[in-house]
């Protein structure tokens, strides 16, 4: 079988669906290749390269689509093009299904096969066709060195003798694929990134690439990720109030938005209204990655840059890959090339459409005269369901108070039976020691009591300071020396003597010794 | 000074000491604490020096003034690193001063009861200065107090005489003079068993009226029981050791302080005494012993053999080290006894001074147990002017292991043991330990393959994100101080 790529006709558009490299892997699965003459000029293939890799270059658009069975392209086809359809004939392409459904009836009533390839499902097996994912990563990246382009600082902070420039601040909203691209590149370039996104789960993305996720103080049931496919669900008014509150507070301290916030099959939800823009200092610079779905910034004008009354850039263009339409085209091409290694699992040549597969399935809009979409839903989970968190059981009012009423109990049980206890061997002993003793031994019974009191409070990095300070005041026995040493013995005399010498060093060393070390602690 | 006004002072000294321990609860009131502690203590002293019953002022002040040079002259030598054995030297002195004066209260008593035979008039004595303040307690004393007298004088020196060369034993083993390997005179536990009923049997000789040398050899065999008792405890478990007898110079006190019937003593004393229990409490919590266990020294109720450890040590240089920290956003130090004998805090805390300039974060993660006191860590890290805030216990730092870069160990073993928490055959099963090797890489500064104090094998060593740097720990991390960027 033949498969072929027309020039794109769509106005500015530089890529092309298939490469000199992905031709010939495209051959090795048995295919004869076809391109029509200057479709891969303007990202820098020429039909040269594609002859010398043995593809067909065809002279005209006609020629190419009555001559090939399989046609693959970038753009959704026009409707001039898609009645040059043969039926039968597969058109692999962007479509866009859910909003070209004229589109979709021609392409029905032409009898012709459609692989979208926007709507390869998300799951692991699919990444490498996933044409939306290498687009937006390229995207994101583009963003970045467009709003640097439009941008009059150094995104990286440096201190030089001409004086210091602070780093620019960049803030991403919405952190897929594009979103992410964009802050693994503006921190490379050394800016400082915020990056925002609805789904929590995503702040871990956000920053293992060097962003600092900004958090948003709102309770609500989080949206499982794996519900929607991995991308986001449109949100409550509540939270998006709290949202636009949020970029209101960041919009005077940020120099460059870029906005990626797409919800599948909607219009782009507006985040960055008027008041943000200008609220933001003059010179900051704004890229819409939206711009095509109408835009997250409010003022975003599709496929213009233009700059506010208060100095703001605002970049809406739309075709940011088709303007690194060498790299762009290397990746669609791949990801065609792979969707065609899936339609040809025997590798000789043949269009296996195997609908029973979740990815061409998914991937198919319309088949034998029938429009097969939306498909149905994956059999294969695009992202494993979050494991419910372990949350600790709520108690009930009631429970608690019966917990704690259980726990109060037992420790004044506890407290009660050593009290109980130390009162009957206090009583024991009182009952045979003379008062004199009984009274020095409350006062020894509290010192221990107020001792245990006191030691747990003492700080754990304090424990040596502690030990010597206990040390130098445990030389208060030279107290009993000192009552001795008047006594009439030699002996007496002698040892109380020895005995106030040694406690002495005791209390003396031992105070100095705290003190040196207590001095020594300092805060940062 | 009337009796009632050193009672005053005296109630307002323990108040004081109370206050300073007290006042341990944070490093910025700990700096006013210790005043309070050197102001009670003052107020004693000069109290009870000029109060009643006290003569030969002239000796006394010679006494505190030779103790109060030697003192300062030793604190203010004294090494930092060699805290431990100062605080234990110190102990030692308490407990002779406690034997010393146990002694002599037995003397007095016998000296006071012939002069209560001789038909002495009390009165007359006291006008002529003849007799001190505590024989005039003494002399009050009727038949019973005089039994409890003799208890007292019996515990006294007994826990005086164990504190004493326990305290010897334990500076000896810090100061690395005595081999810090447990060593047991055949007989173990059993000699101790025997001694103990021994002094029991002379303190009931006592009692009954044999006469002070009863006293002496009890004193003497008291020494020993102290001496074999610590020498059967590893160089592991001194930081129990220093509280424990930190606690019996207390009880000691205490114990000096009902003999001679005065309350200051008792207080302080039985401040000093709990506060020692607590220490020795939480060092043993903090490894999971029991108290008695570690007293009678060795590892006990291990079964079955230690897990087999496989893999090797692999070492690294300086160079692969300082990539690794150059590479780190965050650093967590786990300093042991290792840095403080290779005094290598001034070059870690240089090393913290350089990562932080960079901008990485430096925590230190400090195992309630690591070195040979509670606490000994802080200090030392204190010393060499690491802030203290950045300093942080065990509890606060374990979660935090998974989520750093770099953790270094610089000469600590056992508290990083993983062994505690996966083998339940180990010897420290159970011990709570510092969960290093989650951390992303592990950097082991210690001098050779030897095993730590406890004598077992660290799987730690072993495991794939773990990599030796092996030499003294001041030289290896002098090494990388230059490669840090």
């Amino acid at each position: 079988m033949k498969i072929g790529t027309p020039r794109e006709i769509f106005e500015g558009e530089a890529r092309v669906a298939m490469t000199p490299d992905s031709a010939a892997q495209l051959q090795k699965l048995g295919y004869d290749c076809a391109i029509e003459s200057g479709a891969g000029i303007k990202a820098g293939f020429t039909d040269d390269a594609y002859a010398a890799a043995g593809v067909d270059v065809v002279d005209s658009a006609e020629a190419l689509w009555s001559g090939c069975d399989i046609v693959a392209k970038v753009r959704p086809p026009s409707e001039g093009e898609l009645d040059r359809v043969k039926p039968g004939q597969l058109l692999i392409s962007f479509f866009y299904p859910g909003s070209n459904e004229a589109l979709l009836e021609q392409a029905k009533g032409k009898n012709a096969n459609v692989i979208a390839m926007d709507m390869v499902p998300r799951i692991s097996r699919a990444q490498k066709m996933d044409a939306l994912s290498s687009m937006a990563n390229i995207a994101g990246y583009r963003a970045v060195i467009e709003a640097g382009n439009n941008f009059g600082r150094f995104f990286t902070g440096q201190v030089t003798a001409a004086g210091k420039v602070p780093p620019a601040k960049v803030l991403i909203v919405g952190a897929g694929v594009a979103g992410l691209a964009a802050i693994g590149t503006a921190t490379s370039l050394g800016a400082i990134t915020y990056a925002f996104d609805v789904r929590p789960e995503v702040a871990e993305q956000i920053e293992s690439m060097g962003a600092e996720f900004v958090y948003l103080d709102f309770e609500e049931a989080q949206q499982d990720g794996s519900s929607t496919g991995g991308y986001a669900a449109p949100s409550s008014p509540e939270f998006r109030e709290k949202q636009l509150e949020k970029f209101r507070e960041l919009a005077p301290e940020v120099d460059i938005v870029i906005t990626t916030a797409l919800i599948p099959n909607r219009a782009a939800p507006v985040l960055w209204t008027k008041d943000m823009v200008e609220a933001m200092k003059p010179g900051s610079v704004i890229v819409d990655l939206a711009a095509e779905r109408g835009g997250n910034c409010e003022l975003t004008v599709p496929d213009e840059k233009f700059v506010t009354d208060n100095g703001v850039t605002i970049v809406g263009y739309t075709d940011f890959p088709s303007r690194m339409a060498t790299q762009s085209s290397t990746l669609y091409a791949t990801n065609v090339r792979h969707m065609m290694t899936d339609l040809t699992p025997e590798k000789d040549g043949t269009v296996v459409h195997n609908m029973e597969d979740d990815v061409i399935r998914g991937a198919t809009v319309a088949y034998e005269g029938e429009i097969t979409f939306p498909p149905p839903p994956p059999k294969v989970k695009a992202i494993a369901a979050q494991p419910k968190k372990e949350t600790a059981k709520e108690l009930t009012p009631e429970e608690k108070r019966a917990a704690e009423l259980a726990a109060f109990k037992k420790a004044t049980k506890t407290q009660v039976t050593y009290l109980a206890v130390g009162t009957l061997i206090l009583m024991l002993i009182g009952s045979f020691a003379p008062a004199s003793f009984m009274s020095h031994f409350i006062v020894f019974a509290l010192a221990c009591f107020v001792g245990f009191q006191v030691i747990w409070n003492v700080s754990h990095a304090l424990h040596t300071p502690l030990m010597a300070i206990t040390n130098a005041i445990s030389g208060i026995i030279v107290v009993g020396a000192l009552l001795q040493i008047g006594a009439s013995s030699w002996l007496v005399v002698l040892l109380s003597f020895i005995a106030v010498l040694i406690a002495s060093i005791n209390i003396v060393g031992g105070f100095l010794v705290t003190r040196r070390m207590l001095a020594m602690f300092q805060k940062s | 000074m009337s009796a009632g006004f050193v009672s005053a002072v005296y109630i307002a000294a323990s108040i004081l000491f109370i206050l300073a321990l007290g006042g341990l609860s944070n490093q910025e009131s700990a700096k006013r604490a210790i005043w309070y502690g050197i102001a009670g203590m003052f107020l004693a002293m000069v109290a009870t020096i000029f109060g009643p019953g006290v003569s030969n002022v002239f000796l006394i002040l010679v006494a505190v003034a030779a103790g109060a040079v030697a003192g300062a002259v030793v604190a203010g030598r004294v090494q930092m690193t060699e805290m431990p054995q100062l605080v234990a030297a110190l102990h030692s002195f308490v407990g002779l001063a406690a034997v010393f004066i146990g002694l002599n209260a037995d003397v007095m008593l016998n000296a006071v009861n012939d002069l209560k035979a001789a038909g002495a008039d009390l009165h007359a004595l006291v006008a002529a200065k003849d007799i001190t303040g505590f024989g005039e307690t003494l002399w009050h004393k009727d038949a019973t107090e005089i039994a409890i007298l003799k208890v007292e004088v019996f515990l006294g020196i007994f826990i005086g005489a164990v504190t004493f060369t326990g305290s010897v034993v334990a500076f000896g083993k810090l100061a690395g003079k005595i081999d810090g390997k447990p060593e047991k005179l055949p007989g173990g536990h059993m000699l101790n068993a025997g001694a103990a009923l021994l002094c029991l049997i002379l303190g009931l000789m006592y009692w009954n009226g044999a006469g002070a040398w009863t006293m002496v050899l009890m004193a003497i065999i008291a020494g020993f029981i102290g001496w074999h008792l610590i020498m059967g405890i590893g160089g592991a478990d001194m930081p129990v050791v220093v509280s424990m007898l930190n606690s019996y110079s207390g009880w000691a006190a205490a114990a000096i302080g009902f003999t001679l019937g005065n309350d200051l003593l008792i207080v302080t004393g039985a401040l000093v005494g709990s506060s020692g229990a607590i220490l020795s409490y939480i060092m043993c919590k903090a490894m999971n012993r029991h108290f008695v266990s570690v007293i009678l020294g060795g590892f006990g109720g291990t079964a079955g053999p230690a897990q087999e450890i496989e893999g090797e040590q692999i070492a690294i240089d300086a160079d692969g080290v300082a990539n690794a920290l150059n590479e780190a956003d965050s650093v967590i130090i786990v300093p042991g006894y290792g840095m403080a004998v290779a005094q290598a805090q001034q070059s870690v805390s240089e090393l913290t001074r350089k990562l932080r300039a960079a901008g990485k974060e430096v925590r230190f993660a400090i195992h309630p147990v690591a070195g040979r006191l509670p606490g000994h860590m802080n200090v030392l890290l204190a010393e060499a002017k690491v802030p203290y805030d950045i300093v942080l216990e065990m509890e606060e730092i374990n979660d935090d292991f998974p989520d750093t870069d770099v953790v270094i160990v610089i000469g600590s073993n056992d508290i990083v043991n993983p062994a505690a928490q996966d083998d339940p055959n180990s010897p420290i099963a159970g011990m709570p330990v510092l969960e290093v090797w989650k951390a992303k890489q592990v950097f082991v500064s210690k001098r050779g393959q030897g095993t730590g104090y406890s004598g077992i094998e660290n799987p730690l060593f072993f495991k794939d994100n773990t990599r030796m740097f092996y030499g003294d720990a001041k030289a290896s991390i002098d090494s990388l101080l230059p490669k840090i960027d």
